[in-house]
């Protein structure tokens, strides 16, 4: 009882980013128990999926051919049956959409603890990880009291694994319980594009909950005049309905990587810096020192935003 | 038809804020409704407004200081609440989500609901894992992170939002448990009468031993609580705000920022 089951993610054909990622986290756990890395490939092209994920690091790769797309009745049972099946001392996924829509019914089942996003891991003797607490202000390190647990990594903070592979490729016969299905996916669909496409622009101003009230809005909107730049926003503008969906910056909207990204009023929430990072210079107006967004901004104003924005405006007129 | 929202109560950090030992001082604190349970209730309340004969119940695991944000959840129009708690949880620093919904499953079943609803995650600690395993627990079904809910007879047909602005669509069978996401609809504010309304809903208080739950020693424990180092170092313009605009005005025009 040393092994990582590390179960991977593939969205409409593709394997998603975090799989790699996942490898590299799965491997760290596994080289703290000297264990072996075993890797859970479900649903979709898994034939070509396993190929893909046959990288450095990873000794076994288990593949269920059923079904195209994720369904959590059906990878919770499998996760279920080869964590059994290998007798897995650490179950690891990632820390998606779909991670969540699963990871917590199986270890709910298994008696596995659970510890999600974590963003780091110490397995040598006894399972130690960090992750964040109060939203994003403080880090905590969380002794996991027990032989075996699963965890979710928060995508983005292990590099992919790149090097070549050489682990067994194996199909395994899942014992699926047809009663147990009761949910079906019957398909996508996409945020609808709007009239700017805010992931084409070279300068963003960007907006979040401080500014406190839609007509509010109207200084950010004279400052992105002003600069010649572009208005998005973080999820609780979008939420309330005072900005469409596609100006939206984040997991669940879009990845922008302009030249400059003024955050002005936003946390800087996992969520919200994930569709960001990229940005070349990231300058933040947040009155909260301990803001998250301070963490990855190169430049800052802890004040007020309706002092310097309106400040700042007039600096270009 | 009766549904069950399960409503927490989440903590808020200061601006400035200090550390006593393995969590915030308490002084830093301020307690309030989770947003993502604000959606749910709000979520409960109209399909109550748009249904005939349903029942909105809270379900809460909490000190009696979170009786205050219970509160809220009744003047927003929860029919009734029900708080669990026990003193030893106290000292437990954080109550993982396998206990959290042990204890949620015992109101559960003396509450039969056909429809729970739960928030994606809670705004402080984040784990985003409660309601799925209270659905495990039950039996359930489930889906995570919905931001669109139909019901028809004894399924309902959701929208969950994944990553990059794609939408899953999916049929669940009832009785499920559903995590609400942010944006589903606009939560309202409660009324002055919903206020004083609420003071008067049932909020009933129980602990584990009245639902047959006995609390295991915890498995998760803090060893240390930050504030986590800076990855970069941040820049800070300082001064009156004409004079950091002004600082902030050369460094965009440095970067070719300009009309
Ligand atoms: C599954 C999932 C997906 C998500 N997807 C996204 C996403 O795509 N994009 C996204 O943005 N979020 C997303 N979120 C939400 C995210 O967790 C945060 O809730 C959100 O990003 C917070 O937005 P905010 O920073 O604008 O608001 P808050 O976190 O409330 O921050 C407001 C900030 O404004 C500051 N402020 C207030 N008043 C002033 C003032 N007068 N002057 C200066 N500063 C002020 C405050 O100090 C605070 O830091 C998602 C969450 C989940 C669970």
């Amino acid at each position: 009882m040393s092994d990582v089951l590390a179960v991977t993610e593939h969205r409409r054909g593709d394997l998603r980013d975090e799989s790699f990622e996942l490898i590299t986290a799965g491997r760290e756990l596994a080289d703290g128990s000297d264990g072996d890395l075993h890797l859970a490939v479900i649903s979709g092209d898994v034939d070509d999926f396993a190929d893909e994920l046959n990288r450095e690091g990873v000794d076994a790769i288990h593949t269920v051919d059923r079904g195209e797309e994720f369904n959590h009745d059906i990878y919770r049972q499998v996760t279920e049956q080869l964590a059994d099946e290998i007798d897995a001392q650490y179950i690891v996924a990632p820390h998606s959409v779909n991670g969540l829509d699963y990871a917590p019914a199986v270890a709910q089942t298994l008696g596995y603890p659970l510890v999600t996003d974590i963003v780091d891991a110490d397995a040598e003797g006894g399972l130690s990880v960090t992750r964040e607490l109060y939203n994003g202000k403080t880090e905590a390190d969380v002794e996991v009291d027990s032989e075996r647990a699963f965890v979710t990594v928060r995508p983005g903070e292990w590099d992919a694994t790149e090097g070549d592979g050489s682990a067994t490729v194996e199909a395994f016969d899942a014992a699926i319980d047809e009663e147990q299905v009761r949910s079906t996916v019957t398909g996508f669909e996409e945020v609808g594009a709007g009239d700017v496409d805010i992931s084409e622009a070279e300068v963003l101003v960007s907006v979040g909950r401080g500014i406190e009230e839609e007509d509010n809005l109207d200084i950010i909107f004279d400052l992105a005049e002003a600069l010649d730049a572009t208005v998005s926003s973080s999820r609780p503008i979008v939420d309330n309905g005072w900005l469409p969906q596609d100006r939206q910056v984040g997991q669940s909207g879009k990845k922008v990587t302009p030249e400059v990204y003024i955050a002005v009023g936003i946390s800087g929430a996992v969520q919200h810096v994930a569709g960001m990072k990229g940005a070349e210079t990231i300058i933040a107006i947040n009155n909260d020192p301990s803001a998250p967004i301070y963490d990855i901004a190169d430049y800052g104003i802890v004040d007020d935003l309706f002092d310097v924005v309106p400040a700042l405006t007039e600096q270009f007129e | 038809m009766k549904i069950l929202v399960t409503v927490s109560e989440v903590a808020e950090a200061d601006d400035e804020f200090e550390i006593d030992g393995l969590s915030i001082d308490d002084r830093y604190l301020t307690y309030d409704l989770n947003e993502w349970d604000d959606y749910a209730i709000e979520e409960a309340v109209q399909i109550s407004e748009s249904h005939d004969d349903v029942e909105v119940v809270t379900v809460t695991v909490g000190p009696e200081r979170a009786e205050e944000t219970i509160r809220q959840g009744l003047a927003k129009g929860a029919d009734r609440a029900v708080r669990v708690w026990d003193d030893k949880l106290d000292d437990v620093e954080l109550v993982d989500s396998a206990t959290k919904a042990r204890l949620l499953a015992g109101v559960a079943r003396e509450e039969d609901p056909d429809l729970v609803l739960s928030g994606v995650q809670t705004a402080d600690m984040a784990f985003g894992s409660t309601g799925v395993a209270l659905a495990s627990e039950l039996g359930y079904e489930w889906g995570a992170v919905v931001n669109q809910l139909d019901l028809e007879d004894d399924v309902a047909s959701v929208h969950r939002e994944l990553e990059g602005g794609v939408e899953e669509l999916t049929e669940v069978e009832l009785p499920a448990v559903l995590t609400i996401q942010t944006g589903i609809n606009e939560p309202r504010y409660a009324s002055l009468r919903g206020i004083r309304q609420a003071q008067s809903k049932p909020l009933d208080v129980k602990s584990p031993a009245d639902l047959g739950v006995e609390l295991d020693q915890s498995v998760l424990s803090l060893t240390s609580l930050e504030e986590p180092e800076t990855e970069s170092d941040v820049d800070l313009f300082e001064g009156s705000a004409d004079d950091t605009a002004e600082e902030l005005a050369t460094l965009l025009r440095e970067k070719g920022v300009e009309a």
